[in-house]
């Protein structure tokens, strides 16, 4: 057995709570091998139906879907639960990912029947308030990145993005500019990025990265050319940068009569602080889900509104709420729908309250606050971490390669492995691209000095550890969650998408 | 500010520990130009009490669906979801796990991923389904796209009984050409698809119920398409409507993809939704969005991992399937819940209760003198043609507390053929006494 910086036992076979099927961490049978076609968990009457309007398309194949009681459920779902984390049950040092604090005030209204019960095509008329909540929602988002129109509908952050690509094309084919294919995008953007502009019919043109981790201004200016139709750069870069250039690089960029598009994942640490708008771009996307607080919900619903500037705001799609009015049909320049009705309500309630009860100066401090943990996560790791872009301050979050590691025989994987057996989630990995092993820390806001003292000592007891020969417990790790490695090639080879109910098994087993 | 844990005193040591005087140090490196030197022109913090009591007050001035008599559909439903499914959800557990990219700490979510795409898979008869879409809409465009992919051909062509919407959607998507052919609004349930296949036809789209609320023959769609190598999408907006209706699975349909509100999912004004989208074994490849696959772990436990991610952005980045990085996780498991919940035995009694009120509602409105019911056939929606301008009829019976159901013209604007319809839907919240108002107050509006 072996030890960690906080004597706790670490490694195989020292962690018998657990092992699976105890009651703290259960092991649970799927859905289908609980219930059956037999047992339901609603009471509805059986009844007759006074005609026939089915035109023969009565259901004659079988359903097959496995029912449950309500306590049967109740138990499936919350022992399901016992095997996520979660940022109520700790830090989430996941970089790029914004996993701050959820505010419960934010379910509580998204649940008042004035908002989650109204229907997205009742009569104007009936839904004012509704109405009023997008405007209000519009302007906070219009105030803080001083824009001129924002797009509410998309619904996540790469949705926005296509969102802001399209409305980008509508300009320059309105403009007679419908020759640019090109987007510039460089090394170090969200695989979204590409994707968004491939998706479009763009050919994507990579930039490099600076020495520095940053984008220079004259590479950009180089690759630019009458065939680019944008940039997409993200600011904060991925490297957790502020491109210290970005707004010379608008400049170019709309000096050759191209648009810049800015990805805003990581808009949190600069609200209230900086205002995208007044750096030039044209178009960014803001991701309520990090920003603004609405919950991931183990991966979706997202929302990712996209502010617009002036040069392209009349190219938004529809829906949009102009003056009060809910403007539905595509008139003019503007494009149609990218989806239906008026996008993820529910999360406009959400993020305007958690807008509002921050307020202007409550939103500055918590961009402030954010900086300053990834600052202080940087600064406390530093010293045994390799930094890979020192002699500057982040943003809201920090960077580090694997070259601390080299010849421990310990991965940036099997580094993260472990910190789930020290009760952490693991940090972002492999990403960006443009730094070897990469490990980018996002503590966000919500972390209090503690935990970030808890997690800071604990990153350098492993990192102790990795340097000192004790290679056996990263690659074994983990050994203390719910499940060991997982094996993923076997996942992808011969892939198993859903339960097969087994021969020796018949419906209805009762 | 009471979700930011610093004291003014820690601050100051963290920024010792750091090295630098003030937060202000850490900005450094931002053009001084665009640092804002005075706080943005926003109100400042507020405590819960005043920011529940604006957002009531908003949510007051709406007219929410439970408060009267209530026929909306037309792509979102008013059902009931049980109480358990709202309080499931809201376990922190759920609500605030991130995705599911470190397995080992995400079997909860995982695991239910892998049943929600067993239980789509069953609900719509086809061999596989993904881990969820935004919505609906957005899923029918992806489908769209993967048809193109699938088939190495580009024109796809919109059936007159999809929704509006849907066609919108699809239209922003892929841009108007001669490769779109979206089919003329068919209210009565005609339509001329079948003929208008041919050899460049990547796909046909069909939603069934359709927007009208006709019930749609899929299996000859599916003939017609196939003989033409073409593929077979199908659109299902009301998925308890697989409780009744055949399967499109079992039609010879393609690819699936269904608005997936109805079970478990609040109308929240259009959103959060769940898009559901199922396909063959054989073209999982091309499908975009999340997967779950099972595996086991190193100690041959069986686990669940999101799989084939060769297809995705994040590997694959401009040769990607799709631009999607997420799917709609909390709703597909209150979705996954109320299904659970459910079960075959309770999903079929919600079928035909739906379909039974339907009935109930379609009868009560022949019978309204100057109301044609135009559908021979319908699941839970139907359609009327009121010979007179609709838009003004619902507006006159919503100020009466009755929200009637939509005015085509609303999503049909430069069609001058359905100004006077409305479509209108039951569930099995519907009661007589609903129906009795509405007719009654049809009754009068009419005259």
């Amino acid at each position: 057995m072996s030890m960690n910086t906080q004597g706790r036992p670490t490694g195989t076979g020292t962690t018998g709570f657990a092992a699976a099927g105890s009651s703290l961490l259960p092991s649970e049978p799927l859905l289908f091998e609980i219930g059956d076609t037999e047992h339901s968990g609603v009471d509805l009457p059986d009844v007759e139906i006074g005609g026939d309007y089915l035109a023969g398309c009565e259901r004659q194949s079988p359903i097959d879907l496995a029912g449950l009681t309500e306590p049967e459920a109740l138990r499936h779902y919350v022992r399901l639960s016992r095997l996520n984390y979660s940022i109520d049950s700790g830090m989430y040092p996941l970089g790029s990912c914004t996993m701050k604090h959820n505010p419960r005030l934010n379910e509580k209204t998204a649940r008042l029947p004035g908002f989650a019960d109204i229907h997205p095509l009742a009569p104007v008329s009936t839904v004012q308030g509704a109405l009023a909540l997008m405007d209000e929602l519009a302007h906070w988002l219009m105030t803080l990145t001083n824009t001129a129109a924002v797009a509410l509908t998309p619904k996540a952050g790469a949705h926005g993005e296509m969102c802001g690509m399209m409305a980008i094309r509508a300009a320059q084919d309105a403009a007679g500019e419908g020759h640019r294919k090109v987007v510039l995008v460089p090394e170090s953007a969200h695989g979204t990025n590409p994707a968004t502009a491939a998706a479009l019919g763009y050919a994507v043109r990579s930039i490099p990265a600076r020495d520095d981790g940053t984008v220079d201004v004259e590479a950009v200016k180089a690759a630019l050319g009458p065939d680019v139709a944008a940039i997409m750069l993200t600011n904060p870069n991925t490297c957790g940068l502020f491109e210290p250039e970005v707004i010379e690089i608008a400049a170019a960029v709309h000096a050759a009569g191209a648009f810049f598009y800015c990805d805003g994942a990581n808009f949190n640490a600069i609200m209230g602080v900086v205002r995208p708008g007044d750096l030039g771009i044209d178009a960014m996307h803001i991701n309520l889900h990090k920003t603004f607080s609405t919950p991931h919900g183990g991966g979706g619903p997202g929302a990712g509104p996209v502010v617009l500037s002036a040069a392209l705001a009349p190219f938004a799609p529809v829906p949009f709420v102009r003056k009060g009015e809910l403007v539905e049909h595509a008139e003019g320049t503007h494009l149609g729908r990218i989806t239906a009705f008026h996008g993820q309500m529910g999360m406009y309630v959400r993020a305007l309250t958690y807008m509002m009860s921050h307020g202007g100066d409550g939103l500055a401090q918590a961009a402030k606050d954010a900086v300053l943990n990834a600052n202080y996560v940087r600064a406390r790791l530093g010293q045994v971490f390799s930094v890979p872009f020192p002699g500057q301050p982040v943003m809201h979050e920090a960077l580090f390669d694997d070259s601390f590691l080299a010849g421990t025989g310990v991965s940036t994987l099997d580094f993260a492995k472990a910190m789930i057996d020290e009760g952490f989630h693991p940090m972002t990995m492999y990403f960006p691209l443009v730094v070897h092993g990469a490990m980018l820390i996002e503590p966000t806001e919500s972390e209090s000095k503690q935990t970030l003292d808890t997690f800071c000592d604990t990153m350098l007891g492993l990192a102790h550890d990795a340097k000192a020969g004790n290679a056996a417990r990263f690659t074994a790790a983990p050994t203390r969650a719910p499940r060991r490695r997982l094996d993923e090639t076997r996942a992808a080879r011969s892939p198993v998408l859903k339960w097969e109910r087994p021969a020796e098994l018949p419906q209805a087993a009762e | 500010m009471r979700y930011l844990p610093h004291s003014d005193h820690e601050r100051a040591d963290m920024l010792s520990v750091i090295g630098v005087k003030t937060t202000a140090d850490l900005f450094a490196r931002v053009p001084k130009s665009a640092l804002l030197t005075e706080s943005v022109d926003l109100p400042g913090h507020s405590p819960e009490f005043l920011v529940e009591a604006h957002m009531q007050a908003l949510a007051g001035r709406n007219h929410a669906a439970g408060d009267g008599p209530f026929f909306i559909g037309a792509g979102a439903y008013r059902h009931h979801v049980p109480a358990s499914v709202d309080h499931l959800i809201q376990r922190s557990e759920w609500l605030t796990a991130y995705t599911p990219y470190q397995p080992e700490v995400s079997q909860g979510t995982l695991q239910m991923l892998f049943e929600f795409q067993t239980q789509v898979a069953s609900l719509t008869g086809m061999d596989v389904a993904n881990a969820s879409m935004y919505d609906g809409s957005t899923a029918t465009a992806e489908a769209v796209l993967m048809a193109r992919r699938l088939t190495r051909r580009n024109r796809i062509v919109l059936s007159g009984g999809l929704h509006p919407h849907y066609r919108d959607v699809v239209r922003t998507y892929v841009g108007d050409g001669p490769d779109l052919v979206c089919l003329k609004a068919s209210p009565e349930g005609q339509g001329d698809i079948l003929n208008r296949i041919d050899a460049e036809t990547a796909a046909i789209v069909v939603q069934t119920p359709d927007f009208y609320g006709h019930l749609r023959n899929l299996r000859a769609a599916a003939d017609a398409a196939h003989a033409a190598g073409a593929l077979l999408i199908v659109v299902v907006t009301e998925v308890v409507s697989l409780g009744l209706i055949e399967a499109p699975g079992a039609l010879g349909a393609d690819i699936v993809v269904c608005e997936g509100q109805s079970l478990g999912n609040a109308l929240n004004y259009g959103g959060p939704y769940v898009g559901l989208m199922a396909t063959r074994k054989e073209f999982i490849r091309q499908m975009p969005g999340r997967l779950c696959g099972e595996t086991v772990d190193a100690d041959g436990q069986r686990g669940f991992v999101l799989t084939l991610s060769t297809r995705e952005q994040h590997i694959r980045r401009e040769k990607a399937t799709s631009n999607i990085c997420t799917n709609a996780g909390l709703c597909a498991l209150a979705f996954s819940i109320h299904l659970s919940l459910l079960g075959e035995a309770g999903l079929r009694k919600l079928a035909r209760l739906n379909h039974a009120n339907a009935v109930g509602l379609a009868q009560a409105l022949s019978g309204v003198p100057g109301i044609r019911l135009l559908n021979r056939s319908f699941f839970n929606e139907m359609t009327i043609d009121v010979g007179q301008p609709a838009a003004p009829v619902i507006e006159r019976l919503a100020a009466r507390g009755i929200l009637a159901g939509v005015p085509v013209s609303r999503l049909e604007p430069g069609d001058g053929h359905v100004g006077s319809l409305i479509v209108l839907a039951a569930t099995e919240l519907t009661t007589k006494a609903d129906i009795a108002a509405l007719t009654e107050a049809l009754e009068e509006a009419l005259q």
